[in-house]
């Protein structure tokens, strides 16, 4: 997953992107069989043990998902963590400074 | 930390039918149409499996879900307002066809709506 | 910012075309749509520019003696010749070519000597770098060559983004305007990978806007691409890239641009369509004129449009470098106090070619000459492209598909641009590229079902009649050959055609397969030959141009519309 994070008037601004393959599960393959639903369900950002975003995502998001978002009370310099969980209970989650 | 998952509102996500969508996000809740919702969305897509949608709203949203009227699944996200959180959003959602875009914005137990259609073609022949 | 009329009526007979009164403090001229005509042309305007709903009888949608008639202008004069298509063969004989950069330039420069170059600022709305043989053989480096002799001081585009995207900066950095877009930012992902952007926070390709001090008055222009360049051409060549009209942005930057840069005016240079034009002048405050171009309507005057805050002005300067726009801006104590504008029609024959261009212009062509000046074949009756359903030279192209393909129908797009052959004329490699020469000119043959020919003609209705303009993209229908419809435009979507039978009478059976041949495919590259080798082959075995039947579809609840003639 990649992370931009900047500081803005006061509010942080958060762009990510996520490699996932957000298959919908009614896609078939090259022999016609469905390709079993395989997408993010959550995405969760925290700063300093608060929550500072929380999405459900579903089958209707694009591949490699783009999302973007702002919280406040932060500053250039600190660290958050931003992860994801998906249907199959695969996640990733990662710490990244915001400029 | 570990991270705590488990609050994906599978069945709203799962529902196949917008009414149902709507009412598995967020049960009987009134709707009321709002301009107060700034609903960025392309009134022609570029491509209809990246259809870039940005919602932002000054009202005290405890949440804001996005759904597409015709997908086979509606509902395509939710996102839970946090108190640190702004309510100015935008993700990339897929349209199998041309349909209109509905955004509900939960506030004190009131939700409001702002709606856009969103053309998908197959594109070509230009002037 | 509050306009009042100012404007002067039009059309005295014996008033010299182009003595323009110098009564304003800032003059703007406007150039759009040239289509890389370098040389004089003649350029038909449309017979058939329909417009329902609020576009009923409303400029641009009025043709021949309703637009005549709108505007005063008096018939068989020069200006009646030039905006509307009243006995044109006769009138072109009479007033002779239009256009023409050598010619262009002599009246630029006299609308800025006159007035004051420091008070003078050239504006070009784009669909310059292409349209002829050397600007696709120069990748539109001829036209920037022009454009910077010209003295073209801003521009925005649409057709310059069918050239790939390094093509697209370089030829921006041998521009020496500048090149503004509102609406063009850099996709995400590419952001990601650290693709080159104007602005990396907002996401924008190139500079949205630049101030320019006129006879100290600061005037704002921000550029307006068209917004549907990745739909209505191939986005292969500009991956990066993504558009859309954007009014909400376009609203925050206008407001960001009078809060912070203390401007007297705030311009829009616009390749919207004149009918998204009109739409975004009432939805967006703060903009004091719309400088139009895209749909190619020669309107004689600005529609001026009320909004939230004032009004927006509104123009269109037609195409084929036909017209130059002067619009001059009188200030008072808010704002703009007053304006003129003329849409002035350049006649070849009544300007005189400017030396130094006319050898630019000699220079550019003299590789290609051989190519250019190859007769094909005769025009037995006038050749032209124009008109919401179809064109002449449309059939032309058309035929010559089904002709060297054999097959049973043909497809061929509804764009704006192509001169205008008069009968008896020989037509040339240069005319035949005038109508097809786009970095996309590959031809196909293939089998489509009744179902999709429906499909195609359905989707493509939609983006001329759809209620709404923003769902428009400005372009006419798709030329057909081989096969008659009705079309009812005020229908909604996936309605609007019927009747669909092939020119035996065989009526067209959706589940059938028919073999039809095209150009110009936007998703893929096809793998046939490029067009104009299709059409130069028939026009060669023709010798003589005679049209037996030209493919135009019955209209179904039109009833009489000033916009047909
Ligand atoms: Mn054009
Ligand atoms: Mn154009």
């Amino acid at each position: 997953m990649k992370v931009k994070a900047s500081v803005r008037d006061g509010m942080v601004l958060v762009k990510m992107l996520m490699k996932h393959p957000m298959e919908t599960g009614r896609r078939k393959d090259k022999n016609g069989e469905l390709i079993p639903g395989h997408y993010i369900t959550e995405v969760k950002a925290t700063h300093n043990d608060d929550i500072v975003f929380h999405g459900e995502l579903g089958p209707a998001v694009s591949k490699d998902p783009y999302l973007s978002f702002s919280f406040s009370g932060a500053n250039s310099g600190d660290m958050f963590t931003v992860s994801w969980v998906d249907n199959k209970g695969e996640s990733e989650s990662s710490e990244f400074a915001i400029r | 930390p570990r991270v705590v998952w488990a609050s994906w509102n599978a069945s709203a996500f799962s529902a196949e039918d917008i009414n149902l969508a709507i009412s598995e996000t967020y049960g009987d809740m009134p709707i009321s149409d709002s301009d107060a919702i700034a609903l960025k969305a392309p009134s022609i897509a570029e491509n209809g499996a990246v259809v870039p949608i940005s919602v932002k709203t000054n009202l005290p949203v405890e949440s804001i879900s996005i759904y597409v009227e015709k997908n086979p699944s509606p509902l395509a996200c939710k996102f839970n307002i946090q108190s640190r959180m702004a309510a100015d959003v935008s993700a990339r959602i897929r349209m199998g066809e041309t349909s209109k875009i509905i955004v509900l914005a939960q506030a004190d137990g009131q939700l409001y709506r702002t709606t856009q259609e969103v053309k998908v073609t197959i594109g070509g022949c230009g002037g | 910012a509050g306009i009042l009329p100012g404007c002067i009526s039009l059309g005295k007979q014996n008033e010299d075309l182009y003595q323009v009164a110098n009564v304003g403090d800032v003059r703007l001229l406007h150039i759009t749509d040239t289509h890389a005509q370098l040389m004089p042309v003649y350029f038909r305007e449309p017979t058939v520019n329909l417009g329902f709903g609020d576009a009923f009888g409303r400029p641009p949608h009025l043709v021949n003696d309703a637009l005549l008639n709108y505007f005063g202008i008096q018939p068989d004069t020069p200006y009646a010749h030039a905006y509307t298509a009243l006995n044109f063969t006769d009138a072109a004989q009479l007033y002779g070519r239009v256009g023409g950069f050598a010619h262009l330039k002599t009246l630029v420069d006299l609308m800025r000597g006159e007035f004051g170059p420091d008070k003078t600022m050239l504006l070009d709305g784009g669909d310059t770098w292409q349209g002829s043989g050397t600007a696709l053989w120069t990748r539109g480096r001829d036209m920037v060559d022009a454009c910077n002799l010209l003295g073209v001081d801003i521009m925005t585009g649409h057709w310059e983004f069918t050239y790939h995207s390094e093509e697209v900066r370089a030829n921006i950095e041998a521009f020496n305007g500048e090149f503004v877009a509102q609406n063009i930012k850099v996709k995400e992902d590419a952001l990601f990978d650290g693709a080159e952007a104007f602005d990396e926070f907002t996401g924008h390709a190139f500079k949205p806007y630049v101030v320019k001090t006129l006879n100290g008055r600061r005037v704002a222009v921000v550029g307006q691409a068209f917004p549907y360049t990745p739909i209505a051409n191939p986005q292969r060549f500009i991956p990066d890239w993504t558009f859309g009209i954007n009014p909400q942005d376009l609203q925050e930057l206008v407001d960001s641009i009078r809060e912070t840069e203390s401007v007297d005016a705030v311009v829009l240079l616009s390749h919207n369509g004149m009918d998204v034009d009109l739409k975004l002048a009432a939805d967006v405050s703060g903009i004091d004129a719309i400088l139009g171009g895209h749909t190619h309507d020669g309107v004689p005057q600005p529609i001026e449009v009320t909004n939230a805050k004032g009004k927006t002005l509104v123009t269109n300067a037609g195409s084929n470098g036909k017209f130059l726009g002067v619009l001059d801006l009188k200030f008072g104590q808010n704002g703009i106090e007053s304006y003129q504008y003329r849409l002035l029609p350049v006649f070849s024959d009544r300007l005189r070619a400017d030396p130094e261009m006319d050898q630019l212009i000699t220079n550019i062509r003299a590789p290609y000459l051989d190519t250019l000046t190859e007769p094909l074949a005769t025009a037995s009756s006038l050749l032209y492209r124009r008109g919401n359903f179809n064109g002449t030279f449309d059939q032309v192209i058309c035929d010559a598909l089904r002709s060297v393909n054999d097959s049973q129908i043909s497809l061929s797009p509804g764009f704006r641009w192509g001169t205008t052959i008069l009968p008896g004329q020989s037509i040339t490699m240069e005319n035949v590229l005038d109508q097809t020469c786009i970095t996309y000119p590959e031809t196909y043959t293939r089998e489509m079902s009744g179902a999709d020919l429906k499909l195609i003609l359905e989707d493509v209705a939609d983006n001329l009649f759809n209620s709404d303009p923003y769902y428009q993209q400005g372009g006419d229908m798709v030329r057909v050959g081989g096969l008659d419809y009705r079309i009812d435009p005020k229908a909604g979507f996936g309605k609007r055609i019927d009747s669909m039978q092939l020119d035996n009478g065989q009526s067209i059976d959706l589940n059938k397969n028919y073999k039809v041949s095209g150009w110009a495919t936007v998703g893929s590259q096809s793998e046939g030959e490029p067009i104009w080798d299709t059409v130069a082959t028939y026009l060669r075995d023709q010798k003589q141009v005679n049209l037996e039947k030209v493919n135009s579809p019955a209209l179904k609840n039109v009833g009489s519309n000033p916009g047909l003639a």
